[in-house]
């Protein structure tokens, strides 16, 4: 191990966590709203439209079906409209939020479904508009729920976000490929390697710790 | 306060239209406990969930409080809900909130402020007997006291109606006589009207001034619980008041070989139900005195339906052939039910 390689591997390691913590904060966002109209127009929910849930059903299969690599190159000239280049840590962002928008949608709406509907029932019976029952009972009594699905997600996003890195989006599978693969150097290689898996290993952690914490059941 | 007029209600199924509930008319007077009895499928809760418009009838029209609610918008139908409390079988309550915070969710639904809450809120933990709860979560309370939550939490918003879809199916049946005792008491301190579910006529008797008996989406028979405890007329309310009797067949009995002719060494047991007046009588003395048989009291009960004595015992007589039927001949003619269940080898049933 040579002493160029700290740096090298800290700097990549930050573009990895910021790749990663952005892209997850606005997939969130956008995908927590996804799952909650995915879940309350479909069959017997509270805004119940067949229509309006298959249209939305079936964008959301489309873009999960299309494989990482592919997406991130498809999209190219939007990611060029959005953010000016294709290339970079922030151009790279565009396919992560982008293949984690559905699928945070589907995981969301998963973890709405285990909430039985008596609850939301009872809310009615109260008079609850469904603004509120989205507000103040089906997020919150699926919060648990949502919080380790969304662990998963940042797991598949640090894998993905390697994958983004071999177009030249920095961090650590960046590092990987070229210090690793082509210049040979089995001593990068291994250690981006231990950091990721100790990477994945906190981000599991932390999201057992947050979802045992939340749930009261 | 409640007026049901030609409810009808068809759910549309894959296998065709499933008509749930037609042409039901019924009417329910200001503080009253009304029940509403049948069996599984006979259109009881899509009925109740009618009344607070869970369920819209396909037609028909349900005044609540002198308003028709089948006419009110969404908007409207919100605003009329809060002044119809429901409580749940399987209680309904919100796992990721505490009791205090369960009870307090229809009033942050009204935007009502947190001090007013807590004088809301407090007093109904005490009705309920829970303050010492109002901190822990529902997965941490037993059944009993989950429906207790879920009682206060449908009292919170001042409702002058309590729906309870079988309230009490869920739980044993120590807990249930102390859940409906909750219920009467609240029904008589707040004046409150109560709708009652079940399947069960225990509940019925227990409880309910009047009772309406569903059978296939069409009330088979309503009226008085006394009226129809003491002179049923449909087949299924002659069978729930059957059921409800046959329940208390000493457990000695229960299992053991009944037979209809008699045996060598055996009683004929027979059950009778004395209703009011007649539950003075000194019956069992007299026929005693007139035929030459042997009577022993196997069980025995008084209870009351709205405060009119009710008593059920039953008997086992032994002696010859001919007593006995004069021992049949003599209870006819007074003023009681008799029910001959059948003759019982006598140490099949140790006396307990
Ligand atoms: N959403 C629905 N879609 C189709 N059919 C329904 C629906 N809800 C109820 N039904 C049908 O309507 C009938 C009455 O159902 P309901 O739930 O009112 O019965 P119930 O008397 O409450 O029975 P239980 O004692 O089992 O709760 C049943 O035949 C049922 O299958
Ligand atoms: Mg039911």
């Amino acid at each position: 191990m040579s002493s160029d390689m700290l740096p090298l591997l800290l700097k990549a390691l930050g573009e990895t966590v910021y790749m990663v913590a952005v892209s997850m904060v606005i997939a969130t966002l956008l995908g927590i709203p996804l799952g909650v109209l995915l879940h309350i127009t479909s069959k017997g929910q509270i805004l119940e439209s067949l229509s309006l849930n298959r249209v939305i059903g079936a964008i959301v299969n489309a873009i999960r079906s299309i494989p990482f690599i592919i997406l991130m190159v498809a999209i190219i000239p939007f990611t060029r409209l959005l953010v000016g280049t294709s290339i970079g840590t922030t151009a790279a962002m565009v396919p992560l939020v982008i293949a984690s928008i559905p699928f945070i949608g589907r995981q969301v709406e998963t973890s709405l479904k285990e909430v039985p509907y008596g609850v939301v029932e009872a809310a009615l019976s109260m008079g609850a508009t469904p603004m509120q029952i989205i507000w103040r009972v089906l997020l919150p009594e699926a919060m648990p729920s949502i919080t380790a699905q969304l662990t998963t997600v940042i797991i598949a996003l640090v894998g993905e976000s390697a994958m983004a890195g071999a177009i030249g989006g920095g961090g650590l599978g960046d590092l990987a490929i070229r210090y690793g693969y082509q210049r040979f150097r089995l001593d990068v290689m291994i250690a981006t390697v231990v950091i990721l898996i100790v990477l994945i290993q906190l981000v599991q952690f932390a999201g057992n710790t947050l979802a045992r914490h939340l749930n009261k059941r | 306060m409640i007026k049901l007029s030609n409810i009808e209600k068809t759910y549309d199924s894959p296998s065709g239209p499933v008509k749930a509930l037609k042409r039901i008319s019924l009417e329910i007077k200001r503080g009253e406990i009304y029940g509403i009895i049948g069996l599984s499928g006979a259109g009881k809760s899509t009925l109740i969930r009618c009344i607070n418009m869970l369920e819209r009838p396909t037609s028909g029209q349900v005044i609540v409080d002198s308003k028709d609610l089948t006419a009110m918008s969404e908007k409207e139908l919100r605003t009329a809900r809060k002044n119809i409390g429901m409580i749940f079988q399987h209680f309904n309550l919100l796992s990721s909130a505490t009791v205090y915070d369960n009870i307090a969710f229809p009033l942050r639904l009204s935007g009502t402020g947190e001090e007013e809450i807590r004088k809301k809120v407090e007093p109904l933990l005490r009705l309920v007997g829970l303050s010492d709860k109002k901190d822990q979560y529902p997965a941490q309370l037993s059944g009993g006291q989950k429906q207790r939550v879920g009682i206060a939490r449908a009292l919170a918003s001042d409702p002058k109606i309590l729906l309870c879809d079988e309230a009490t199916s869920a739980l044993d049946p120590q807990t249930t006589k102390s859940i409906l005792e909750l219920i009467q008491d609240i029904n008589r301190k707040l004046s409150l009207t109560v709708v009652v579910i079940t399947h069960e006529m225990q509940v019925i008797k227990d409880i309910c001034d009047k009772v309406a008996v569903i059978e296939n989406g069409v009330i088979a028979e309503q009226g008085t619980v006394i009226e129809v405890f003491t002179n049923p007329q449909a087949a299924i309310t002659k069978e729930f008041i059957s059921v409800l009797l046959s329940n208390e067949l000493p457990t000695a009995f229960q299992g053991s070989t009944i037979s209809q002719e008699p045996v060598p060494g055996s009683y004929l047991l027979l059950r009778l139900v004395f209703l009011g007046e007649s539950a003075d009588n000194p019956v069992i003395a007299g026929m005693i005195r007139s035929c030459k048989i042997e009577c022993t009291i196997l069980f025995g009960n008084l209870d009351r339906i709205s405060s009119t004595p009710f008593g059920r015992i039953i008997i086992g007589i032994t002696g010859e052939n001919a007593e006995i039927e004069k021992a049949l001949e003599y209870l006819k003619n007074n003023d009681l039910k008799m029910e001959v269940i059948g003759y019982v080898k006598r140490h099949a049933a140790p006396l307990a």
